[in-house]
């Protein structure tokens, strides 16, 4: 079942490039649409069977590479159920953003379906190999997204990008072979691995391959200080390419704490956890900040992720601190941070579609450029007000929910670290709401030249909406009735905590 | 050891490989020129014909031929395969552009004898037919690399020559300086006698003897022919120069390390261990900023002998060594083979501007690229990533995890000119014209590699399997 939802995209793929260039274009759109929905209903259907009593399920484990310690093995729980289901909700939204694409239809779709493979794959795999494998072909898919259909400087900061996670991912590589090693007998299986807890007492080992890991994993997470290749790679890629990256990439990092990092190697996480709550905290701060310097909206979405994915670093390394008497208290903090991983995924997604449109009008994300938008555009600004408020993490919507459970779930091993956090959220409140008002209020004005535009500025298309609307309306079932995902995620959270806890 | 054993069966594909090499020169004096790639068939089928034999050979006990000379184990038994398996490929690179050539029979002769050179160098376990290996191996390439007789070609084989013949002498030095510490040429022997010989005599020796094989292997510091031999010579006679000697030298290197100089009082490790990470930093620094494609991938080369170098490092110190070497050269004759391949599939482009534009006139062989090219930074699921992994993992497994950093961060290095050269590609507009016309042959070729190197790498467990095993006795 896993493995048919990983793998049919790619084969659809397959079949598009057979297909020749010069069929009609609303062939490719609708075949990538119809496969994103199918996938769609594959996860459900996977959902639907699944028992939240926790523990991995729809496993499948086949021999690949028995004499290396490589096997095929799949399945999935309460950390990966979620993350899964965003990652093809978001899929399916950005093949119905892209109806209008134009340049190479065939070609972008068939990127996309690959690349929605990596990504699916990764959340699925368990044996650290085959994670690998998807890590770094989401990597290379990516490039070819950013560098093919990215707009301004397009082509550097593809490379700046691929240079950059890719450097991430051959540390990643090397604490992965240090597991590896370490395990007797030798093996890249996450499961063995979790049981054998194989690097219990050797403390220097221990420390080196949590570093090289988390070093990996920080990069895509991208935490500071290895935040660099963020802004660039988001601010020149194609919208669709901008909320994939934001919405399901990033979770690869902070999903490989989760499954790899914390389990794996209890006693090393354990003794360095403060490290984890500095970066998040640093995080949450320096994102907050430099996003309020933005004068560019699309850069300003994309510092807020380094600030939202601070939470998550932060929760993670609170929950690892020892002392004191805050078993529940960590629980929410892991639980809080896997639904912070779904909810930024939602609302960031929608975001970067919404800075796609505004583009796609005035050809500038430049905010001064802009202003009294809303006059023209109630709906897109409407939208765009929703998702803001979503983001900075109003009550009743998801974004609220992750980050009270984070922030209650952190305040009592780290309270210093947590009372800094929570300014975090105050500044995003005010860019935000700094943003709104010079784009959507205030008298008309507009850039100067929208080129291929019949009348300046349309409101929102159909398309589009039916992309947004659904996001932003997860988004809200979540913040109101979050307990069909928190069901699924909580006994999931207890696991990784009694495996740290050994 | 018992007595000499000398059944020439032992060595049947050497055997086919040389008598198709002398039946071609022979048939090939009075075939008429339209009719000479009949000696490009003949090798042909002697290459498929030695696959064959050498395939059912490694399937009998190790043994070893010619009074211990001729090891008959796993390691000859992957190099035979993948540098007949090389042969071929080039073979089949070069049987379009040689067509009705006035020297065609001439340069399959060559091929073929510069090819059963990689493979004695492969399975030498004496060091005099290391040395006769290494000419057999060399003279051949020399005049290969000269064959197109134009400027560049006579620069690329002159330079080629004159550190070869430098090299050689000096390697011969070595054998004669390990003969007087150890008093014998066979490895197993030297192995027990290196073991009380003097340091000195044996450290002098080992270089002398070793500058020879990085000859051979292209490594840092005897690479200096490598660039101008490989940007002078045709592309089909580059691949071949890049890839095929470079496994039987490797081969060769590996068998020092495991035998004759295991228990020898040398910091053998680390001497590897600079070499490889020399090998592998000053390859890709060079190849940063080159514009010739054949430049760049000869750099490329240079770069990979230092990862091939890593299990040399520790041979005889972590059991997954030899599988992680042999692994890793087949993986990566494959790609690199398949990276030449798309550079004979458009002649006229020699530079990576020449290939702006590719994703719109020839998505399947930039598609080929692609893989080629990210295949052999290593990543998954290609060939090269599962050797990567298996040599890094070898190399910590060795106690060298310093050099695997290394090694990491040199490979992320090596990315920025690999996507040098694919990003142009991409460009929508790019001076499309007449250097478009393609070689069909090698365009099937480069499919052919790029896939092969994804299927090898997803099938590597079976191949794994097979390349463990002792070596000969």
């Amino acid at each position: 079942m896993l493995t048919a939802i990983v793998l049919l995209p790619t084969a659809m793929a397959a079949l598009l490039l057979c297909v020749p260039r010069s069929a009609p274009r609303p062939l490719f759109l609708t075949v990538w649409a119809t496969t994103t929905a199918a996938e769609l209903v594959l996860t459900v259907i996977v959902w639907a069977g699944y028992r939240t009593d926790g523990g991995m399920q729809y496993e499948t484990r086949a021999r690949w590479i028995p004499s290396a310690g490589i096997s095929y093995h799949v399945g999935v729980d309460g950390l990966s159920l979620p993350l899964l289901a965003v990652t093809c909700v978001l899929f399916l939204a950005c093949a119905l953003y892209a109806w209008r694409q134009t340049r190479r239809p065939r070609e972008f779709a068939a990127l996309f379906l690959f690349l929605q493979t990596t990504c699916l794959g990764l959340f699925v795999a368990l044996d650290l190999i085959l994670f690998f494998l998807f890590f770094d072909l989401s990597i290379v898919a990516m490039y070819f997204i950013i560098a093919g259909w990215g707009h301004r400087d397009a082509a550097r900061s593809a490379l700046k990008f691929f240079l950059y996670t890719f450097i991430g991912s051959l540390a990643l590589l090397l604490g992965f072979i240090g597991l590896y090693l370490a395990a007797d007998p030798h093996t890249f299986d996450i499961v063995e691995l979790t049981d054998a807890n194989p690097l219990a007492g050797r403390a220097t080992y221990g420390a080196l391959v949590l570093l090289a890991i988390a070093v990996g994993l920080a990069v895509k997470t991208p935490t500071v200080p290895f935040h660099t290749w963020l802004p660039p790679a988001h601010t020149d890629a194609p919208a669709a390419g901008s909320a994939i990256l934001a919405g399901v990439l990033l979770k690869m990092g902070t999903y490989g704490f989760l499954r790899i990092a914390m389990p794996v190697l209890p006693a090393a996480w354990r003794d360095h956890a403060v490290v984890f709550v500095v970066v998040g905290v640093v995080s949450v701060l320096y994102g907050a900040l430099v996003a309020l310097a933005q004068t560019d909206f699309k850069r300003l979405v994309a510092y807020t992720s380094v600030n939202h994915m601070g939470y998550i670093v932060l929760a993670i390394g609170a929950a690892g601190v020892v002392g004191g008497d805050h078993e529940e208290a960590r629980r929410l903090a892991v639980t809080g941070s896997v639904f912070q991983m779904v909810s930024h995924g939602l609302l960031t997604g929608a975001l970067f579609l919404l800075s796609g449109v505004l583009y796609e009008r005035g050809r500038t994300y430049e905010m001064s450029a802009y202003s009294g938008v809303a006059e023209r555009a109630p709906v897109f600004a409407a939208l765009t007000g929703v998702a803001a408020f979503a983001s900075l993490g109003l009550p009743g919507f998801s974004g609220f929910i992750a980050e009270f459970q984070i922030l209650t779930g952190s305040l009592g091993p780290q309270p210093v670290a947590t009372g800094l956090a929570v300014l975090g959220i105050l500044i995003t409140a005010g860019l935000f709401l700094r943003a709104l008002q010079q784009i959507f209020l205030g008298p008309l004005r507009l850039p100067a030249t929208a080129p291929g535009a019949d009348r300046p500025f349309p409101d929102i298309r159909l398309h589009e909406s039916l992309a947004i609307v659904p996001l932003l309306a997860l988004g809200v079932v979540l913040g109101i009735a979050p307990r069909f995902v928190l069901d699924v995620v909580e006994p999931a959270s207890r696991t990784v905590l009694e495996l740290l806890a050994r | 050891m018992t007595g000499m054993n000398e059944n020439p069966l032992d060595l049947l594909p050497e055997v086919l490989l040389t008598a198709s090499a002398v039946l071609g020169l022979l048939l090939g004096a009075w075939l008429p020129r339209r009719r000479q790639w009949l000696i490009g068939a003949l090798a042909i089928g002697a290459c498929g014909a030695g696959i064959v034999a050498a395939a059912l050979a490694a399937t009998e006990p190790v043994t070893t031929a010619f009074g211990g000379s001729f090891a008959v184990d796993p390691v000859t038994a992957t190099a035979r395969v993948v540098v007949l398996g090389g042969t071929l490929v080039v073979l089949a690179l070069s049987v379009g552009p040689l067509r009705a050539d006035p020297r065609e029979t001439e340069f399959y002769v060559l091929l073929q004898l510069a090819s059963a050179g990689a493979l004695m160098l492969a399975a030498a376990q004496d060091l005099l037919l290391l040395a006769a290996a290494y000419l057999l191996a060399s003279v051949p390439a020399y005049a290969l690399a000269g064959f197109r007789k134009d400027g560049p070609g006579t620069e690329a084989a002159l330079k080629f020559y004159v550190v070869g013949a430098f090299l050689g002498v000096v390697m011969l030095t070595g054998v004669t300086v390990l003969l007087a510490a150890g008093r014998t040429t066979s490895y197993p022997g030297l192995r027990t006698e290196l073991a009380e010989a003097p340091g000195g005599l044996v450290a002098v020796g080992t270089l002398a003897l070793v500058a020879g094989i990085l000859f051979k292997a292209g490594g840092v510091p005897a690479h200096f022919w490598v660039p101008d031999a490989v940007q002078g010579s045709s592309a089909p006679v580059a691949a071949f120069l890049t890839t095929v000697p470079k496994i039987g030298a490797l081969a060769a290197f590996y068998r020092l390390a495991a035998v004759p100089l295991a228990d020898a009082d040398l910091p053998w490790a680390d001497l590897v261990a600079v070499l490889s990470v020399a090998s592998m930093t000053l390859g890709n620094l060079a190849a940063f900023f080159q514009q010739d494609v054949k430049r760049l991938l000869a750099y490329s080369t240079i770069s990979q002998v230092g990862y091939l170098l890593l299990p040399v490092a520790v041979a005889g110190r972590s059991d997954l060594g030899q599988e992680a070497l042999l692994y890793y050269l087949a993986g990566y004759a494959l790609t690199n083979l398949g990276a030449f391949a798309v550079v004979c599939a458009l002649p006229g482009a020699d530079a990576i501007d020449d290939y702006r534009g590719l994703a719109r006139t020839h998505p399947a062989l930039l598609a080929s690229l692609v893989v080629c090219l990210l295949g052999l930074v290593g990543t998954p699921p290609t060939a090269v990533f599962l050797g990567k992994l298996e040599v890094f993992s070898a190399a910590i497994d060795g106690g060298q995890a310093w050099l695997v950093v290394v090694a990491a961060a040199n490979t992320v290095a090596s990315l920025f000119y690999y996507l040098r050269w694919i990003a142009p590609a991409f460009l929508v507009r790019g001076p499309t014209g007449a250097s478009r016309a393609t070689a069909g042959t090698a365009a099937v070729v480069a499919y052919g590699a790029a896939t092969a190197s994804v299927v090898l790498g997803l099938l590597g467990g079976t191949v794994l399997d097979v390349l463990g095993g002792p070596l000969a006795p």
